[in-house]
Order: structure tokens, then sequence, then C-alpha cells
């Protein structure tokens, strides 16, 4: 696999700024966006577009000061070009992005399997939803499906950037395999999911590439304002010359439109477009496909995250910690009579409790002829019966209980004791019986990933509530929801608690993002405002999601919120940015246009710029260069601290706002003293 | 400078308890008084056939407050072109020409007072009576209702706001919300608070000398025999109650045209404080009502500290442009200020009553120094720096809306206010608002001075431009103050202007109970960490810049061209005015 096809390659790639193809492309990108059946999408820079225009035709015919018709001419083209450029790199890297996903899949040839169950080899784009196809170790899987027989483990690398392999594995909720990535080990019968060009990626493709992309609501609703204010100065300037005209002055229609231009909110008109299309690149930069922008703003307004705390908030195989021998048990006992029950247990548990017990110094031999008793649903138990008739059992509080009861003994309070004990300090509690004869309970502890405690607490900064299902029992529940920091949880949660959860938290006015694998999770994906669906979920969860995560981390549903807000925040600060800048340029432009038949409007060039023209041409260049100047905060979205939403809103007031008035007085003197010294 | 901060303790002290019965009254709580005015109130039901009880959604409370204003328009109209057959003509005025009464009836009818006829000559005392006093009660009380039913709405309906019960799906599911009864709003604010403290103005305006007469006016012989005239006839009437509502109802329409300026409207200093006083006591004491009003407190600090801090700036600008200005001392601007009161009550005057929409004067405002005009000027195109009644208040929540959506992009949020989304629909309703005022107030003053033979304007150049800008921006603003040296008594003034009060009322009126109507079906999000709480400085201080942002955007080269280049044109040594 090349390498450089990585999504995780371009992650970095991403992060790390703006390569040179990208740039190349998006050059010759914003030369094609100048027709005008491009330019109408965007109204505010159509109107620069036609000053453009305008102005060149007022130098041309008026035929006097040709230089100066000609630099404001080719500022605007600049001004639009910059625009355009704007968008055009957002999209080249989006296509970059895209192209380096189509790599991975590319002349794929896949075994399909027919209705006989005989092999062809067929190429991987003919590939049909339903059907079927063998993939055996070493080879690509052609296409989005779910295994439906065997097991294998897959380096998904080329996908996530992830180089450790995951394990996949038919009938479980990790079921899910993506079209591009390495079976390592084993054969797996596919079924296909996805019909050609149809498929996760392909669909995501689209998007990257901004093809598709429809608008946000709210950039539906910022556009709208943003047409008014352009009304609105478009009334402004139209109505200038006549009131002008009443005090004597005619004005020069060059400076006219040089005014029209500057006010207009050209900043962020050009910006928008790379804004909304860099949201659904930095999501993707951190391995989330979004089905949609619109799903990407909404995660920034999240209330409420719900998370299982299987996977997310806890490592969820649970790990032996100690053994608590009940009183007049020797502790050893205890121990090797785990081991004993546990040798032939394949569990995660099962494996640890050996582990553990082999840690604490248990020198048992394994024994040659013993039948181990597997775990059971019915029994709830598994275990061991050796030779000399001894039957080990381990198991949960209630099934042991049960078991040695049968046999005829009766159980201490102490057990009971213990066992809550254990419980209630976030524990799963293990009992083992010797015949009828309780040993003592094992401590089985689910640790909680390291740092989820401050990725709460990040999100609770933000105003996200935290909550944790879980299908331990209410102690157990409690003090793993203390330990981690979430701020509600549910305990012995059945799946459709989570969607009444969801529904309750939805009538009371919250947007809810829910994390989610399983195909019994689907409806409640389907139900919330977000629902990231992991990677490695079933297909089900993933369509019923409207995000993915190819790294399948839950945890990353924070760096979407983020991603959103940062998207929300980027749009409002350049706005304000946009429309505060006008200030300075009423004083730049304002006493120009009348410099000549009103001498005593002089005293409005407070920044004391060289000459008319020269304050013209400054003020417009400034407007010009802002665009380009702005082109890495639009793409990389405006620096986001969690915060609460006032002190946000005080440094962006401050900074984009206060900002906004000040900077082009500073700017547009500067540039003025550029051109005397240039042009003098 | 005491007459000042006299006039803002008062306001303040008398508006605080007024907004809190004013809410008690709009909310329909059951008060002692009701033994007195509710078989008055039932009666008037009866008369006109209104359930009290029956909830309105914001279309229905828009219909009845349209279908009001056009009932009462067309009879006043009528009784201004047939006063001369009518009684209560002791002075003899004539029938008023078509255009001129349509001027004047929709001047009044939108809380405009514009006046484009001077009252004495040209109004019977029947028509001032039940034509001019008559609206000057009842339409600020209909801004009133319109403000409250908003404030509903944004707060999710009536229902909502009084028993604080959570949404519910089948609430959504029912569709448009109560925003109160129109009929029950109007009739409540005016017989239970607007009518008593009018009365109570009118006896105090009395009791300094104002006429209040039903009497023809006396008529005098000049002891100075060098005027040419033998015989002065004094026009006089039921001054004193018409003055008290137009004072406190930010009406601002006279009795005489002169208006406050007269002695016979404005006799002693004690009845000058009253006048002033009253021109922002109902608009204070409605912002006292917002916390009451809608249960939440700390609303009421977020209106008042925003719209004192506006009036603090503009009262102080104006204050230091008449003292102090290179222009304040030019004896030529003394012509047409009061100066029994002196220029700087006259200031504060001419301030005050731009900022609420009031637009009475006790100074003619085109001799004010020209960067007190721009204040005026600058007032009225915020129009909600204290606003008319209702109509200010309307006017705020529209900067708030758009404050709100700003801000909450600025957080990183979808916009929301009170807890409801501000979105598309939102937006496009207020970017119309947006849009109206410019397109309207310059539109009209470019047309204007592009065709000079239709301004009839007393002056050329900078001061010209001015006095057409202010004559817009007040009926826009539905001031109707007037910068005088207009001949605007022409059809081409009465039906731009016109034109420029229907939507500088209507407009501005409905299209925010339009948003509250729209916000009030919208899911409400519980308040978290993450919410944008409005009640804050930073808030305020933001709504405020958006204000003065806006503001300079669409009109710094209008007043440039105006106010600010007579200013420039006056102060540049050896410049003369063009």
């Amino acid at each position: 696999m090349n390498s450089s096809t990585h999504l995780g390659a371009l992650r970095r790639h991403s992060t790390a700024g703006i390569d040179r193809a990208a740039l190349k492309a998006a050059l010759v990108d914003s030369l094609r966006k100048l027709s005008p059946l491009h330019a109408v999408r965007n109204p505010v820079i159509a109107i620069v577009l036609l000053g453009t225009v305008l102005s060149a035709l007022i130098t041309v015919a008026s035929g006097k000061n040709p230089g100066f018709g000609l630099a404001v001419t080719l500022i605007l083209l600049v001004t639009v070009l910059f625009a355009n450029f704007a968008e055009a790199l957002a999209e080249a890297r989006g296509r970059g992005q895209a192209a380096s996903l189509r790599a991975a899949r590319r002349d794929l040839v896949a075994r399909k399997l027919d209705d006989a169950g005989g092999e062809t080899r067929v190429a991987a784009a003919t590939l049909k939803r339903g059907d079927r196809v063998i993939v055996s170790e070493g080879e690509l899987i052609p296409a989005d499906g779910e295994i439906i027989r065997g097991v294998a483990t897959i380096n998904e690398a080329a996908v996530t950037g992830e180089s450790a392999p995951v394990l996949r594995e038919a009938g479980t909720d990790r079921s899910g395999v993506i079209g591009g990535t390495k079976v390592l080990s084993d054969e797996i019968l596919v079924e296909v999911s996805a019909e050609p060009g149809g498929s996760f990626l392909d669909r995501m493709i689209a998007l990257v590439e901004g093809a598709n992309r429809q608008k946000t609501p709210n950039e539906i609703a910022l556009t709208m304002l943003l047409a008014a204010m352009t009304l609105t100065f478009l009334i402004v300037v139209a109505t200038l010359p006549f009131l002008a005209g009443f005090v004597g002055a005619s004005l020069d229609p060059l400076l006219l439109i040089a005014l029209l231009v500057c006010l207009i909110p050209t900043t962020i008109g050009g910006l928008l477009p790379a804004i909304g299309i860099a949201g659904m690149n930095r999501a993707l930069a951190a391995n989330v496909l979004a089905k949609s922008g619109k799903a990407v703003e909404i995660a920034g307004d999240v209330d409420v995250l719900l998370l299982d705390k299987t996977g997310t908030i806890t490592h969820g195989d649970r790990q032996a910690t100690a053994f608590h021998p009940l009183a007049g048990i020797d502790r050893d006992a205890l121990r090797d009579a785990a081991l004993l029950a546990s040798v032939a247990d394949p569990t995660p548990e099962g494996k640890s409790i050996v582990r553990l017990a082999r840690d604490l110094g248990s020198r048992v031999t394994e024994p040659e002829h013993a039948h181990f008793v597997q775990f059971s649903a019915q029994t709830r138990m598994s275990g061991v019966d050796l030779d000399d008739g001894r039957t080990i059992r381990k198991g949960a509080g209630d099934a042991i209980e049960r078991h040695v009861t049968a046999l005829g003994a009766t159980l201490t309070p102490e057990l009971a004791a213990r066992v809550q004990q254990i419980a209630r300090s976030g524990a799963t509690p293990l009992v083992v019986a010797d015949g009828n004869c309780v040993l003592g309970v094992v401590e089985l502890s689910d640790v909680v990933k390291h740092g989820v405690q401050e990725r709460f607490a990040r999100l609770r900064e933000m105003g996200v509530r935290t909550v944790m299902i879980t299908g331990d029992n209410p102690l157990t529940a409690a003090a793993i929801a203390a330990e981690a920091g979430v701020d509600d949880y549910i305990a012995e949660a059945k799946p459709e608690d989570k969607l009444a959860r969801i529904r309750q938290e939805q009538a009371g006015g919250r947007l809810v993002a829910m994390v989610g694998d399983g195909t019994n999770d689907a409806p409640a994906l389907a139900q919330a405002d977000v629902g990231l669906a992991m990677n490695s979920g079933t297909q089900a969860a993933k369509e019923a999601g409207n995000m993915v995560d190819l790294d399948s981390d839950p945890a990353k549903l924070l760096a979407v919120v983020e991603v959103g807000k940062q998207q929300l925040i980027t749009r409002g600060a350049l706005t304000t940015f946009s429309l505060a800048n006008d200030v300075s340029k009423y004083f730049a432009i304002l006493p120009a246009l009348f410099a000549a038949a009103i001498p005593s409007m002089a005293a409005l060039d407070v920044m004391h710029l060289s000459s008319p023209a020269n304050a013209v041409l400054a003020a417009l260049i400034f407007n010009a260069v802002i665009i380009p100047a702005l082109i890495p905060l639009a793409l990389a979205g405006v620096r986001f601290k969690p915060a609460g939403a006032v002190s946000l809103l005080r440094r962006n007031m401050l900074v984009y706002g206060v900002g906004g008035v000040l900077l082009p007085f500073a700017g547009i003197k500067l540039i003025d003293l550029l051109l005397v010294v240039l042009g003098a | 400078m005491i007459e000042l901060l006299l006039v803002f303790a008062l306001a303040i002290g008398l508006g605080w308890p007024l907004g809190h019965y004013l809410a008690r009254v709009m909310r329909g709580d059951p008060t002692p008084l009701d033994r007195v005015f509710g078989p008055i109130e039932r009666g008037v039901y009866r008369l006109l056939g209104i359930d009290a009880r029956r909830g309105m959604s914001w279309k229905g409370y828009a219909s009845a407050f349209l279908l009001s204003n056009l009932a009462l328009g067309v009879v006043v109209w009528i009784l201004f072109m047939t006063q001369a057959w009518l009684p209560l003509n002791p002075d003899g005025a004539p029938n008023m020409s078509w255009d001129l009464a349509l001027h004047t009836m929709v001047s009044f009818l939108t809380n405009t007072n514009q006046q484009h006829y001077s009252g004495q000559a040209q109004l019977s005392y029947l028509s001032q009576m039940v034509g001019i006093a008559g609206l000057q009660v009842i339409t600020p009380m209909m801004g009133l209702a319109i403000v409250v039913a908003t404030l509903r709405g944004l707060f999710g309906g009536r229902e909502q706001m009084a028993g604080g019960t959570a949404a519910t799906p089948t609430d959504e599911a029912r569709g448009e919300r109560d925003v109160g009864n129109y009929w029950v709003d109007v009739l409540r604010a005016t017989l239970r608070f607007f009518l008593p403290l009018a009365l109570l103005w009118s006896v105090l305006l009395a009791s300094q000398g104002v006429p209040a007469t039903l009497a023809e006016g006396p008529t005098y012989t000049p002891l100075d025999q060098s005027v040419e005239m033998r015989s002065q006839h004094v026009p006089l009437g039921p001054v004193a109650p018409m003055v008290a509502v137009k004072q406190l109802g930010t009406n601002g329409g006279g009795w005489y045209g002169p208006n406050s300026a007269v002695p016979l409207e404005n006799p002693t200093p004690l009845s000058n404080l009253l006048e002033t006083l009253a021109i922002i006591l109902i608009p204070v004491a409605i912002t006292f009502m917002v916390g009451p009003l809608t249960g939440r407190r700390k609303l009421t600090a977020l209106v008042f500290g925003c719209m004192a801090l506006m009036s603090v700036v503009s009262t102080g600008a104006a204050l230091w442009s008449e003292a102090y200005s290179p222009t304040a001392q030019d004896a030529a601007l003394m012509e047409g200020k009061e100066t029994r009161f002196g220029a700087s009550n006259s200031a504060l005057w001419a301030t005050l009553t731009t900022q609420t929409s009031n637009g009475s004067v006790d100074s003619m405002h085109d001799s004010l120094a020209p960067l007190t005009g721009a204040v005026t000027i600058t007032n009225m195109l915020v129009n909600a720096v204290w606003g008319g009644v209702g109509c200010g208040l309307q006017q705020f929540l529209v900067y708030l809306l758009l404050a709100a959506f700003l801000s909450g992009l600025m957080t990183g949020r979808t916009p929301e206010l009170f807890g409801r989304k501000i979105e598309a629909g939102e937006v496009r309703l207020l970017a119309l608002l947006i849009l109206l005022q410019p397109l309207i107030v310059i539109g009209f003053t470019a047309l204007t001075v592009a065709l000079p033979a239709f301004t009839g304007n007393s002056n050329p150049g900078f001061h010209g431009i001015s006095q057409v800008l202010y004559e817009y921006a007040s009926a826009f603003a539905n001031n109707g103050s007037g910068f005088e040296g207009l001949g605007d008594g022409t059809p081409w003034w009465n039906l731009t202007c016109v034109v420029a009060l229907f939507f500088g009322r209507y407009a501005a009126l409905i299209v925010p109970l339009w948003i509250a109507g729209l916000m009030a079906k919208k899911r409400v999000a519980p308040t978290s960490s993450g919410t944008l709480d409005v009640e804050t400085p930073t808030f305020a201080l933001t709504l405020v810049s958006v204000v003065v942002i806006l503001t300079i955007l669409q009109f710094m080269p209008a007043l440039v061209l105006g106010p600010v280049g007579e200013h420039l044109a006056l102060t540049t040594a050896g410049a003369a005015i063009p």
C-alpha cells in the first residue's frame, strides 16, 4: 500500500498547511471562476466583478487619468481573484483528500461468489449491493460490506491512518469492513452493502470535493444578512451623486465604484464558501466523515452527549485486580481455585485472572484430564471439573448462590456484603466456589481510560452534558460515573433506554449527540441530532448515523463539536470584522470623493493620506489583500478555547470587532505610505 | 444641568413604579381598581362584540391592529375634510385639502404627529379634540400593545409566560401561539394607564397657566402701533389636556404650530420641566415594565442599561455641541431658540424629543448648532434610544435580535434568543427591516434634492440636505418634529411623507411581531454554560456597537453631506457655505 494515499498522511498534510499542488490547482480554478455563471452564485463577489467591468469601461471611455483608472480596475479584478482563490483552495484541498481516498480502491479485483457457490473474478467496480465476495489473507477488501462468515484481522491504515490491525467478526457489532482495507489473517465472506459509487467513501468523496455541497442553515441565514447589507450599500452609493449634486459637487463614477466595493462585505463574502468547505475538511482531518456540512454545524450546538460506557469511558475488558477470600478461607486457596477455573477461559477476564494469580505466586499446574465447563447463558458460570472430583465454578454472585444452594449449602451474609462492597467501588465481583463451598470473590475492575475526565471537563466548559449508558448495576455505574466525571448515567440500560433518553432530552429542547456501533444502536443514532457511528460498527449503525468515525474512537465527538463551533465562530468573527472595517474605509474614501468640490471635507481625512487618489487606492488594496491574508484563518478556523459563551463573545468582539475597526486605519495608512515610496 | 439631572432622576423614580403597574395592567392581573375599570371595560367589549378571554395568534393580533387603524383613519380623514361644516369650530377653520388631510391623518394615526399645517389656524376644536387628541391617546397604546404581544411571542406565547409550563409536543402541534388579545390590551392600557396619567399632567399644566377652555379665543389690540396690525386674535382651546397627551404619548403634535416654543403651551420653567419629563416618562417606564412582564428581571437591566447609555452619550453630545462646539456661539443660530429657557435646555428638549419618537419642540431644530442637528437626526435614525411608546422597545428588539444573531455565531452556537433559535426565516425579516430604512429615508432624500422644484426648500447647500434628511428621518421614525424652513405643505411632501410614515409605523411594528410569531412556535432550548447570557455587560456593549456601526454604515455619507458638512463649512475659515 502506497503510504502517500493514506488518509493519515493526508491528515498530516492538511494540518501542516497548504501544499503546492493544491495551490497550483487553486490558481487555475480562481481564473475559471471568473465566469459570470459561477460569479452569480456569490452576490457580493458578483457585484465586485460587475464593478471591475464598469471601471474598465469608464477608464476606456473617459480617457482622462488612465493610470488611476487602470489601477482601480486591476485592484478590483484582483479582489475577485482573491475571493475565487479562497474558495478554489479549499476545494482543491478537498479534492486532494478525495483523490487519496479513491486511490485506495482503484483496480481492485473481487472474488465473487455466485449462487452455485462457484468463484468468479470480477472488477470491484462492478459489485452490487448483496453480492458476496471471499477475501483471504493478504488481499484487499473490494467494497464496503459486512462480514457474514468468519473472523479476520484487518489493517485499515489505508482509510484511517492507524496501522494497528483491528479484529472484525461476523455476527458481532464489529462486522463492518471498508473497501480498500487489507485482510491480514484468515478468510472472510463479505456481503457487499453499497451500490457501485454509492459507498460511504464515494459519498464522502463527493462531499469533500464540495461538488454537491449544500449551504448549511446558519450559512443561509448569514448570506441573507450579507445580502441586505450589500443592498443597503448599493442604496447608499447610488443616492450619493444626487446628494452631492445638491451641494454642487459632481462625483467621479470610478470613486463611487471604489466606495461601493470597499463597503460591501467582500471579506466575509469572499471567504464564506471556503469556511464551509474547510469545516468539512477539518472534520475529515480528525478522521470523521460527515454526511453533510449541516451535521458538522449542528455538532457545535449539541447540549447532551450520550456515550456507551464500554470502549468509550472504560477500556471495556475488565481486568482482575484483587482476590477477596471469605473469612476462614486461605487467600492462596482462592487464588489457585480461581486460576484453575480460568485456565481454559478464552475471555479477557479469564485471562486476566490467570495472569493475576500467576503474578501473586500461584504455581498450580494446568490439570491434564480436567473437564472444562464453558460459560453458558443459562448457568452464567464457567469453571472446571477436576479428576479428583472437585468442581470449581466462578460466576456472578446470584448464579453461584443458586449453584451452591442447590448443592445444599447455606450462604453467609459476609458474601453478600463483599459482593456489594466491590460493586459499589465500581468493580465487578466474580464469586468462586469449590463444590458447595464459597471461597471468595475476584474483583474485576473496568479501568477508566486515561484522559477521559479532562475531555468531559472540556465538554462541560462548552456547555455539553455527558450521559453514560451502561448495563452495569446502579452501584457500579455510579462509581464509574464519579471516576470518569460524567454528569449523569443510566444503569442497567436496555437498548430501548437509549432511544427513550434521547427523546426525553429532545422534548426538553436539547440537542443530543449519540455515539454507537451496534445494530441495536441504529434507532438511537437516527433519532439523535448528531449520530456518530463507529466505522467498525455494523452497516445499520453507519447508515443511521450522520457521521462516521474512521478511527472508531467514540471520544472523537469532542473534536467534532469543536469543529462545528469553530466553523460558526469563524463565520461570525469574519462578518463582524468585515463590517467593522467599513468605518475606516468611509474615512479614507469620503474625503477623497469630495476633495475637489468641497475642500472643507479634508477635515474628515483623519489618516492624513497623501492624496485623494492614493487614499482610494490604499483603501481598495487593503480591501483586496485582507482576503488572502485571512485565508489561513478561514481554512484553519478561528482559535477555539472552550470557555463560557460570554467570555468567548468578549474575546471575539475585542479581536474582530474593535480590531476590525482599528486595523484598517493602520493598514490603509501603511499602504498609503508604501504608495508614496513606490510612486512618489 | 440641574434640569437635566432632575429630569433623569424623576423619570427613573417615577418610571419604576409606573412600569411595574403597567406590567400588572398588561398581564391582566386582578387589582383593586377592577371595580372602577371593570364595568367600563366590559361595557366596551359588549359594545364592540369582543370576547375578552379569547387569545389571538400574531396574525390575528396584527390584523386587529390594522383593522382598527383603517377604521380610525377613514373617520378622521373625513372629519378633517369636513370640519368647516361640523360643530365646535368657533374660530372658523376651513376644510382641509385631501392631501393635507391624508398626511395629517396618517401622521397622527402612526403616532408621528408630523404637522404640515398650523394647528391653531387650520383645525377646528372638534378636529383637535376628536381627531388629533383621540389618536394621540390611542395610538401610543396601540404601539405598546404590539410590543407587549411581541414580547409574549418571543417568550413562546401568553400561556408560556403566565404559567411557566414546559412546552409539550401537543403544544407545538397546535400551531400558532397566543400573543394576547389586541382589543383588551389597547383598552386596558388606555383606560387604566394612559388616561389617568394624562389627566394628572393636564391638571398640573393647567395650574401653570396653559389654557383649558372650549370658548373662542380673545382678540387684543397691540399696544405697539408700529406693528402693522390693528388687532390680534389669540386662538385658545383645550390646550392643557392636549399638551399633556402629546408629551406623554411620544406624540409631539401641539395645539399651536410652533409647538411648545409658544408660551401658551409652555408658560413657566415648571411647565417646561413637566413637559420635558413627560417626553421620556412612559418610554422609561416601559423599560421597567419588561422585567415583571416577562418574568426576567434582568432583561429590564439590559434594556434600560443600553438605552440609558445611548441616551447619556447622545444628550451629552448635544449639550456639548450647543455649549462648546465652534458653531455654538454663532449669533445667527440663536434665532429660533427659546431664550426664556436658554440654549442648553433647548438642547436637552431637542435631544430627548428625538431620542423618544416624541417630536414636540421647544426650539426650532434648524437653529441648533449643526452638530446638535446631527445628534437629533442620528437619534431618530436609531429610533431606539428610548424610542416612542412601544415602537422604541420594538425597534430595540430588532437590534437585540441582530446582536444575538451575530453574537451567537461568535460564540459557536446557532444563534438563539431566550432559548429560541434565530434562523433563516427570522433573518430574512430582519434583513427586510435593515433595508427598508435607508431605502426610504435616503431614497426620498436623494429624490427630493434631485428635484429642487418639489422640495420647497428654504436653504441651499448642506443645510438644505439636513432639512430634507431630517424630515424623512423624522417621518420614518414616526417622530414628527421638523427641521423647519421646509415648505412642506405640498402634495409632494404630503405624499412621500405618507409613504415614509406608513412603512416606518406598520413595517417597524408588525415585522418584529411576525418574527416573534415565528419564534414563539420553536422548541425552547434550556440554558447551559454554552448559552449566551444576553443580560451581561459584554452583550449590552455588543448590542450598542451593532446599533452604532449599523447607523454609521447606513447613514454616514448622508450625514457628512448634511449637518457634518455644514459644521465643517462653518468652521473652516474663509469658506463660504456653498
